[in-house]
């Protein structure tokens, strides 16, 4: 029995409202939008279409700036996924979505589900997953707790993914004490759709079914959206019970039931029931629709004994959907959910009134009109129009860089920096994750981007997610934008045309302005760099409320990219060194930056700005020399220089190829410049990646940059088993600073995260 | 041309992958076979697929051994003689199905893993491995939580003996040692025979190693091993 097992005549008071999360003033909109007192269930319902997780009541404003217009774009925010054209008979569906207060209580179930629901929500659109990727963000993780969470959320993504057949192929692994208590966990999934076969969630047809296909109903997960709407605390490990738990076959069978529903055309809508199962499924299908829905909770399968309508229209049990048959096609939807193993079951039909309306043993126990419940364009709807306050912590955020001493020992530094969390090895993480089924992972993990191929089509699909919460944190315009910047040129780095992306945007609680003002301005320098480069946003996830006790996590607007390498050739670039004797070429400038890096926090403890520059002309103009290079086929190698700058990321290209078996392969380095040495080699100057080519083609290359008015430098040649870097060789005097065998790096970047996994 | 017939069950999930590698790589006729179907004499191969067959809840294939193929495939190996093929969950259904001596525990280290890794080929006179010199080093994925291969020590001994070993995991230069093994499995065992030498399960996945662009072509190895062996005996 749950303490929501109650009577529907129960009596509303004010500890009731409260206790549902809703505001006096929006308990006034309820009595005026109805002309009554609600009923229990309506208050339960009004409570979870209004609580952040799914009203979006306090972001959307905001995310209206986002551009989602483009000349690939077939679906934009709105729907379960967006979707983007490839130019041939095929589509790519593709979202983001955070999982993270599950997951700080329950990691492993909190985790699976997360990945459980965003594949759902890509093959409702009629699309089969091809590729999933991660953000996750912990605390430091010598701390026991993080590394509880961090096993458990690996080990339910890995449980998840790997059962459904999906490689789970890139993904991002931060940590920074300010997610102690509130750790994250974003899953993307990516899906192929043929164009014809698209389906969207909408209710259509006066008369039609309304059907309920998947798991049954139980009273896991009751008020999960509501629970995903308030901060983190003491208490909150009571909730557990509003977390819901996986089963990740029972996904795959309704994956391929849906795909084959889709493939026969007998439904005109589907949905998936994710937060706020029932009610929200329901309410949107019918808003889309522009009409009604009435649902018999008597017909709806249960899982347990006694379930009141209250339960069974906020649980959150896992691997459920709701569709509208069209006329007639019942039989045939229930015959294919037989074939897997499967029940559908008619719960109700669509409706003209546009109302939800709620019936149990003959009785209505709701009945609530659809547009002001879910459209925010409602006057009724709890639209909050927030007004941001610049946060005082930033008023004294940058270091002077006289202050800052320069280490003598530059090669102890990169020693540093290798082994620290944010740049060591991650493969203790991700081959847990079953990253080469489906037999299309060109690039697999541990490079810039991860590469699938389409077969039998003249493209491949590159992605990458990325986010530098510090940088957000000491800069929320700046930082957005760099988030939006990196995630392009990583995708770039492939070989790929970035096209579109989708975003989550992590924050803490928005009813504080200071925390709002960093969403607003983070999201303007994403704007920003969305508009310069062309790539639209199609789909999208806000999750707020991400504070523990110890306070509100950095801001993290997570970005997920997709770009396509196109061509019969269908070239592309990794990360790494490929041959000795290759000219190693700079595309890009150094500048005098060493604020809000993390060889300013790992090796001088200063969390402190400025962030770096952007200039989003320079930008862009890197990537394109990068891709036109690779498309050539002259560029051999491409990576961008990220965490820890130009030495770490020469550190990365010797040594990430030995991760698939590759041999590591050394360089010699020679830097002529008056810059300071740890901006030189550490500092994190944006806009600047480090490419291969043979001697040969370097006119060519040197070309290709100048048409693009970018620097290309050449900075040494790769060979041998030692990365070695000299400065200011011209004086020859004490130029060599590092001079490290390559066996040292990899035993220091390979155990740094490794040895906590 | 050889023709394979795939089986599909609930949570199959390299159904797919391996029709893929057989029609469009090998360029043999494929099928895919529903769990419930046991109509399959027609096929000169079975081929069991990776995946988690209904959820591997219980213990990985407990439940897939019962499904009616397997009926099916118990009479198409033991009655007819004619060639089955597991491939990770595959070879976890035909151990439990007895069609192979042994049993599967959880990967030494307790976690699933995935990632390529080497095999040696123990021995090269069988169907799966004629194309291929005894010893050779084959560079194929792997991606199982319980590929920890085991069996008591009489049943190991008879199979070294009867040259049923078929796949040890090595290293790139061959070597066979602890360090080589990346799932605890007893004599680095990756893939074994029955005495007949009609049946075989590996844990490593062939089907993913099958283009320069995914990283290996020694995949093909073995499928174009049984097709040799079909073209010439059967």
């Amino acid at each position: 029995m749950s303490k929501y097992n109650k009577a529907n005549d129960l009596e509303i008071t004010d500890e009731l409202i409260k206790e549902h999360g809703l505001k006096p003033g929006e308990y006034k909109n309820i009595l005026t939008i109805l002309g009554r007192k609600p009923t229990f269930v309506e208050l339960g319902i009004f409570s979870a279409m209004w609580s952040e997780h799914c009203s979006y009541k306090h972001s959307k404003p905001t995310l209206k700036k986002f551009p989602h217009k483009g000349k690939f774009v077939i679906q934009g925010p709105g729907e379960n996924a967006g979707i983007i054209d490839t130019g041939t008979d095929l589509a790519v569906a593709f979202k983001i979505e955070s999982h993270n207060h599950p997951s700080a209580v329950e990691p492993f179930q909190g985790a699976a589900t997360g990945v459980g629901g965003i594949l759902r929500d890509i093959f409702t659109m009629g699309a089969r997953p091809v590729a999933g990727l991660d953000s996750l963000r912990f605390g430091n993780p010598e701390s026991m707790n993080t590394q509880r969470l961090m096993s458990g959320v690996v080990k339910g993504i890995a449980f998840y993914g790997n059962c459904m057949g999906v490689p789970t192929v890139a993904g991002e692994t931060v940590f920074e004490d300010s997610y102690e208590d509130n750790c994250l966990v974003n899953a993307m999934t990516i899906g192929i759709v043929e164009k014809k076969k698209i389906i969207k969630a909408k209710a259509s047809g006066l008369g039609n079914s309304v059907m309920y296909i998947g798991a049954l109903t139980g009273r896991d997960g009751i008020h999960g959206a509501t629970f995903a709407s308030a901060e983190l605390s003491e208490e909150t490990a009571e909730n557990r019970s509003s977390v819901q738990v996986a089963d990740p076959f029972m996904e795959k069978l309704l994956l391929e039931a849906t795909l084959e529903l889709i493939d026969k055309k007998i439904m005109v809508g589907i949905q998936d029931m994710g937060a706020a199962g029932l009610t929200s499924s329901s309410t949107e299908m019918a808003f889309r629709g522009g009409v009604g829905i009435e649902l018999d909770m008597d017909k709806v399968p249960k899982r347990e004994k006694g379930m009141n309508a209250y339960e069974i229209m906020l649980s959150e049990s896992q691997e459920r959907m709701l569709l509208v048959a069209k006329k007639g096609r019942e039989k045939q939807v229930e015959k294919i959910l037989n074939k897997w193993g499967l029940h559908a079951s008619v719960i109700g039909k669509v409706i003209k009134k546009p109302n939800v309306i709620i019936i149990e043993k003959g009785v209505v126990v709701a009945d609530i009109p659809v547009y002001p419940l879910t459209d925010s364009n409602h006057p009724l709807f709890p639209l909050k129009k927030q007004k941001g306050v610049k946060p005082a912590y930033l008023k004294d955020i940058d270091i002077e860089l006289d202050d800052v001493r320069i280490p003598e020992d530059l090669e102890a530094v990169l020693k540093k920096l290798m082994a620290c969390p944010n740049i060591a090895s991650k493969s203790n993480i991700w081959e847990q994750y079953d990253h080469m089924v489906q037999t299309n992972t060109v690039i697999l993990p541990g490079s810039d981007a991860a590469v699938i191929d389409v077969k039998d089509r003249d493209f491949m699909i590159s992605t990458a997610v990325d986010c530098n919460g510090r940088y957000v944190y000491l800069d929320p315009f700046k930082g957005g934008k760099i988030a939006m910047a990196e995630s392009a040129r990583n995708v770039s780095c492939s070989g790929a045309e970035p096209v579109a992306f989708t975003n989550c945007l992590n924050f803490g609680n928005p009813e504080d302005p200071e925390i709002f003002w960093q969403f607003e301005k983070a999201v303007e320098g994403m704007c920003d760099a969305a508009k310069a480069l062309k790539t639209p946003v199609i789909s999208g996830n806000v999750s707020f409320y991400n504070e523990g006790p110890g306070g509100a996590i950095y801001p993290t607007p997570v970005v997920g990219m997709v770009g396509y390498i196109t061509g019969k050739e269908k070239r592309y670039a990794k990360q790494y060194f490929k041959d000795n004797n290759d000219v190693i070429v700079l595309l890009g400038q150094t500048k005098n930056e060493i604020g809000a890096s993390e060889y300013l926090k790992v090796v001088h403890g200063i969390i402190k700005g400025p962030v770096p520059d952007i200039d989003m002309k320079k930008e862009i103009a890197v990537q394109k020399t990068c891709r036109q290079g690779i498309k050539k086929g002259i560029i051999k190698s491409a990576h961008d220089t990220s965490k820890g700058g130009l030495a770490v990321a020469l550190a990365e290209c010797c040594i990430t190829g030995t991760l698939h078996g590759d041999k590591p392969i050394g360089a010699f380095i020679e830097l002529q410049s008056d810059l300071r040495l740890d901006a030189l080699l550490f500092g994190e100057t944006q806009s600047r990646i480090i490419v291969t080519v043979d001697r040969a083609n370097l006119p060519a290359l040197r070309k290709i940059a100048a048409k693009n008015r970018i620097a290309a430098s050449e900075i040494g040649k790769t060979g041998g088993n030692r990365l070695m870097i000299n400065t200011d060789w011209a004086s020859k005097k004490n130029c060599e600073k590092i001079n490290i065998l390559l066996d040292e790096l990899i035993e220091l970047w390979s155990k740094g995260v490794n040895k906590y996994v | 041309m050889v023709k394979f017939g795939v089986v599909v069950f609930p949570g199959s999930n390299c159904d797919k992958d391996c029709l893929w590698a057989i029609k469009d790589i090998t360029g043999e006729k494929a099928d895919f076979v529903w769990h419930e179907s046991k109509d399959i004499m027609k096929y000169d191969v079975i081929v069991l697929p990776g995946g988690f067959s209904y959820g591997d809840y219980l213990r990985t294939g407990a439940i897939a051994r019962f499904s009616k193929v397997m009926y099916a495939v118990q009479k198409f190996a033991v009655k007819k003689n004619k060639m089955v093929v597991g491939i990770c969950n595959g070879f976890q259904i035909l151990l439990e199905a007895g069609l192979l001596p042994g049993a599967m525990l959880v990967n030494k280290n307790l976690k699933f893993i995935s990632k390529f890794i080497h095999l040696s080929v123990e021995n090269n006179k069988t169907a799966y491995t004629n194309k291929c010199v005894k010893g050779q080093v084959l560079r194929v994925p792997i991606a199982h939580g319980e590929g920890n291969y085991f069996c008591d020590e009489k049943t190991l001994n008879s199979l070294i003996e009867n040259d049923q070993v078929v796949f040890r995991y090595c290293d790139g230069q061959g070597k066979i040692n602890v360090d080589s093994n990346p799932n605890g499995s007893l004599y680095n065992i990756a893939g074994i025979m029955n005495k007949k030498g009609n049946v075989m399960g590996m844990m490593p996945h062939p089907e993913r190693a099958m283009s320069a662009r995914l990283g290996s072509v020694d995949g093909n190895l073995v499928f174009q091993s049984i097709v040799n062996h079909v073209k010439k005996y059967l």
